[in-house]
């Protein structure tokens, strides 16, 4: 029992963490919490299914056009929802410009995929039990991008570009970085993530457009206790989440679980509001 | 302050009402008539819309003020929609206790509203805007999941009969009415908030929180009642619903309903109440005259919020603002009247100083402010200056509580003013200006002006709701006051302007004006000339000086040395956080280091 608590805990909490991640790439290029972050988690799982089951693509090509439309899907959050209110961004209405995408996506999606939870292929037909891809499958993908970031914005020139606008914008920018491209750059890779986080938890999680909410609020989790912009802050506050929520539907069933998620969240955001990672910021008068 | 005869300038004050009594209130008029006539023209389908429409508006009219005038973005709202619906049906279906009778159960669904409002809304007093909104959203999932776990109680995915109101509001129509006259008295109820001092301050809040801490206004105070009376009534509204729905299950509770309220806030627009309540009836009518379109609502709503976020932030309201179209006077000069400052500062509060003792305050390796004694006195203007990054506005923001010294103390009349005690200040009758002027946009100047008096009103937040006599009073002396400090800094004819279409100069203009409605005793100013005319500049220097005149402390943080020369008593000057000399203007202008450094020549 241990034993499975602990593999679904970490498989889920990989899931989470990478949603955590998503959000990060976002707000390290703008500033902005996106809602789109659990939407895209959503989209990963339901365009697999579409196209792998229901059109019946091989599986490399389901993959990469799902990648394709994460891409395609940050792009646009970019375009539509934030650029436009970048400039007020004290006036917080990326919050409600980002929220109403998010629901419309997910509304599309409701009304024309359905709003029942369909079956996720199984990509490989190997191992079952301990080693079952369910399992694996978000722990690769989880490794695969924490990796492949660190990577990223240690050795290329362009993740160092990243790294600038997140850390000062204006002086970014007053040393020539295109810092609307780098933006947009930002976006289409959080899509990715965001993607990916869905289709390789999608034999857990099931094709089903109310992930999208779910996945908001939980991937939102690990970003706020680990700290904004805090990759690795966000994967580990994720795997804990996992183990929790999953120890706690063991203990005291689903229901109340994610009661007993959202109260230690809520706590916790009380008394340690900048993360349990992160340091306070400082306010300007 | 209310004894004081301020006949004169009583016409404008009716100009600046304006909008608010009269012309303002036929549209509620209208509606109102609408609603009580209704059901002579309506039929049986088209009642039930009307009640549904009715109920919403109950719950939007709390939630309004949180979303529309305070600013928190709170979408899931309908989860304490979801507590008072089952509150009430449990309580008159008696499946758990005995049977209550449905007003007993709609008052305790009421009180248990009220502190899961508060349970709800407590995160916004510590948290960042997106967490909040997060937080409220995990909770209406929750909610309904709790109401479909707890099969016991709640009926599970089968649900609960919702309660029946007795004679004469079971019939159809008698319950309307029962509907319709409680979202009517929503409607008074948060329009007399909405013009009350704590309306003002909800709104200060979303706009200019600095400001509103400068005035006095405590947030977690104000917001805590808020919550309370938003969750209250949301609570009934759900009573309410169960009662119109006849039969609750969780499905009725789902996100969609959320965000429809939230929408039609926004559609309406912030700080508004007849915007509001025009959404709330456009979102609850709309899907009913396009049949094939209901289940594209809420993606259609979600469209209109986008719209309304990137093309129309000011929503409905701002379409139906006429008033603030009409062109202002281009050739408009700023002509203070010093000679009403007498009337209204009042006679010279006590004649304490407030100094500053070896205070020191560094950010990480950064010596901000180092050993810098000062000492304001009441009637004098003090000159701080020093080149950019000095420490002059960091030495206005120890004093007045945005940062705490390291070292160090400033005392008030010899006692120690408390650090990070921001709101506080006010009470002691520090009032300051700020750099960049901090106003409400979309409130008119004189309410901005108003928010300046919001600790000496005297009425309490439900004397405001129920428009009682010491809320018109605290308003008719508010508004007196505000007008009188118009007239002061030589504004009073844009009284009513939206505070978003003045100039530069008259802004801050408008902060000296809501800096002086707190009498101050002590009066702090952030470069209050940058961006003056020569002209405005000189007009400002003959202000100040009166003020200090009038008894009050003046201290003038300030780059043009013209202005601090022409009227300061005594000079401070800043270098790198040291203070690099200190005396009378004379003494100063001929300070061989301060030339050096700063002044040039």
């Amino acid at each position: 029992m241990v034993e499975s608590i602990v593999l679904s805990g970490v498989a889920i909490g990989c899931i989470y963490g990478l949603i955590g991640v998503t959000y990060n790439v976002m707000f390290s290029a703008s500033r902005v919490f996106s809602f789109t972050a659990g939407t895209l988690g959503m989209l990963g799982g339901v365009l697999g299914s579409l196209f792998i089951v229901r059109m019946g693509m091989p599986v490399v090509v389901g993959f990469l056009l799902v990648l394709a439309v994460g891409v395609l899907f940050g792009i646009v959050t970019e375009i539509v929802a934030v650029r436009p209110v970048l400039k007020s961004l004290d006036q917080h209405l990326y919050v409600l410009s980002t929220l109403a995408l998010a629901l419309m996506v997910q509304q599309f999606t409701a009304i024309e995929w359905g709003t029942e939870s369909r079956p996720f292929p199984r990509l490989f037909d190997i191992a079952r039990g301990r080693f079952d891809q369910q399992f694996w499958l978000p722990m690769l993908a989880c490794a695969a991008v924490i990796v492949s970031l660190e990577l990223l914005y240690r050795h290329t020139l362009i993740g160092r570009a990243f790294l600038a606008i997140a850390e000062d914008t204006y002086a970014a920018r007053a040393l020539g970085l295109p810092e609307r491209s780098l933006r947009m750059a930002s976006y289409a890779l959080a899509g990715v993530i965001g993607a990916l986080a869905g289709f390789a938890g999608g034999e857990m999680l099931l094709a089903f457009f109310g992930n999208a909410p779910l996945l908001t609020f939980y991937g939102f989790v690990p970003v706020a206790l680990g700290g904004m912009g805090n990759n690795r802050g966000s994967v580990v506050a994720g795997l804990l989440l996992g183990l929790f929520q999953q120890t706690a539907n063991f203990l005291v069933g689903g229901i109340f679980a994610s009661v007993a998620v959202f109260t230690v969240f809520i706590i916790v955001l009380l008394a340690r509001p900048e993360g349990l990672a992160g340091a306070a910021l400082q306010r300007r008068v | 302050m209310t004894e004081m005869p301020a006949a004169q300038l009583r016409p404008s004050r009716a100009n600046a009402l304006g909008s608010g009594s009269t012309i303002g209130a036929l549209p509620f008029l209208v509606l109102l008539l609408v609603g009580v006539l209704f059901p002579l023209f309506g039929g049986g389908y088209w009642g039930v819309i009307a009640t549904r429409a009715c109920v919403y508006w109950v719950l939007v009219s709390g939630l309004n003020l949180v979303v529309g005038f305070a600013g928190q973005i709170a979408i899931g709202w309908v989860a304490l929609l979801t507590l008072g619906a089952y509150t009430t049906s449990i309580l008159t279906a008696g499946n758990v206790m005995p049977a209550f009778p449905p007003y007993l159960a709609l008052a305790i669904a009421a009180v248990v509203g009220a502190v899961f409002g508060l349970i709800i809304g407590l995160p916004a007093l510590r948290l960042r805007t997106f967490y909040f909104a997060i937080t409220t959203l995990g909770f209406a999932t929750i909610v309904t999941q709790v109401a479909l776990a707890w099969q016991s109680v709640t009926g599970g995915g089968v649900g609960v009969p919702g309660p029946i109101f007795p004679e004469p509001f079971s019939s159809q129509w008698g319950f309307y009415y029962f509907c319709f006259g409680l979202a009517a008295i929503c409607t008074w109820m948060t329009a007399n908030v909405a013009a009350s001092r704590f309306g003002r301050a909800l709104t200060a809040i979303r706009d200019a929180e600095v400001a509103a801490e400068a005035s006095g206004i405590s947030k977690p105070a104000l917001l805590r009642t808020v919550f309370l009376f938003s969750g209250t009534v949301a609570a009934v509204a759900g009573g309410l619903f169960a009662a119109l729905q006849s039969y609750i299950t969780p499905d009725a509770f789902t996100l969609d309903l959320s965000i429809l309220f939230f929408i039609a806030i926004l559609i309406g627009g912030r700080g508004s109440i007849l915007g509001p309540l025009l959404g709330t009836i456009l979102l609850t009518v709309l899907p009913e005259f396009a049949a094939p379109l209901v289940a594209w609502s809420t993606f259609l709503y979600a469209v209109l919020l986008l719209v309304i976020v990137l093309a129309i932030p000011g929503g409905i309201a701002e379409i139906l603002d006429f008033k603030n179209r009409r062109p202002l006077e281009s050739d408009r000069a700023i002509i203070p009247r010093p000679d009403l400052l007498a009337r209204l500062l009042g006679a010279p509060a006590n004649a304490g100083a407030l100094t500053l003792e070896q205070v020191a305050l560094s950010f990480g390796g950064v010596h901000a402010i180092e050993d810098l004694d000062l000492e304001i006195r009441p009637g004098q203007v003090h000159g701080l200056i020093g080149p950019n990054g000095s420490g002059k506005t960091t030495t206005l923001n120890v004093i007045s509580g945005y940062y705490a010294q390291q070292r160090g103390a400033v005392r008030l009349n010899g006692a120690a003013l408390p650090v990070f005690d921001r709101h506080q200040r006010a009470q002691m009758r520090i009032a300051r200006t700020f750099q960049t002027p901090r106003i409400v946009g979309s409130a008119s100047v004189l309410q901005n002006v108003m928010i300046g008096g919001t600790i000496d009103g005297e009425g309490t937040f439900v004397e405001s709701l129920l428009s009682l006599s010491r809320h018109r009073r605290d308003e008719v002396m508010l508004r007196d006051t505000a007008t009188l400090a118009l007239a002061a800094v030589g504004l009073e004819r844009l009284a009513p302007v939206r505070a978003d279409r003045l100039q530069h100069s008259e802004l801050r203009f408008t902060e000296i004006a809501r800096a002086l409605m707190l009498r101050p005793a002590f009066l702090l100013l952030d470069e209050p000339a940058a961006g003056l005319s020569a002209e405005e500049i000189r007009r400002l220097g003959a202000l100040l000086l009166a003020i200090a005149q009038a008894g009050t402390g003046v201290l003038l943080v300030e780059h043009h040395a013209d202005l601090i020369f022409d009227i300061c008593h005594h000079v401070t000057v800043l270098n790198l956080g040291k203070m690099l000399a200190a005396g009378t203007p004379a003494e100063i202008r001929s300070h061989r280091e301060v030339v050096n450094a700063y002044l040039g020549g």
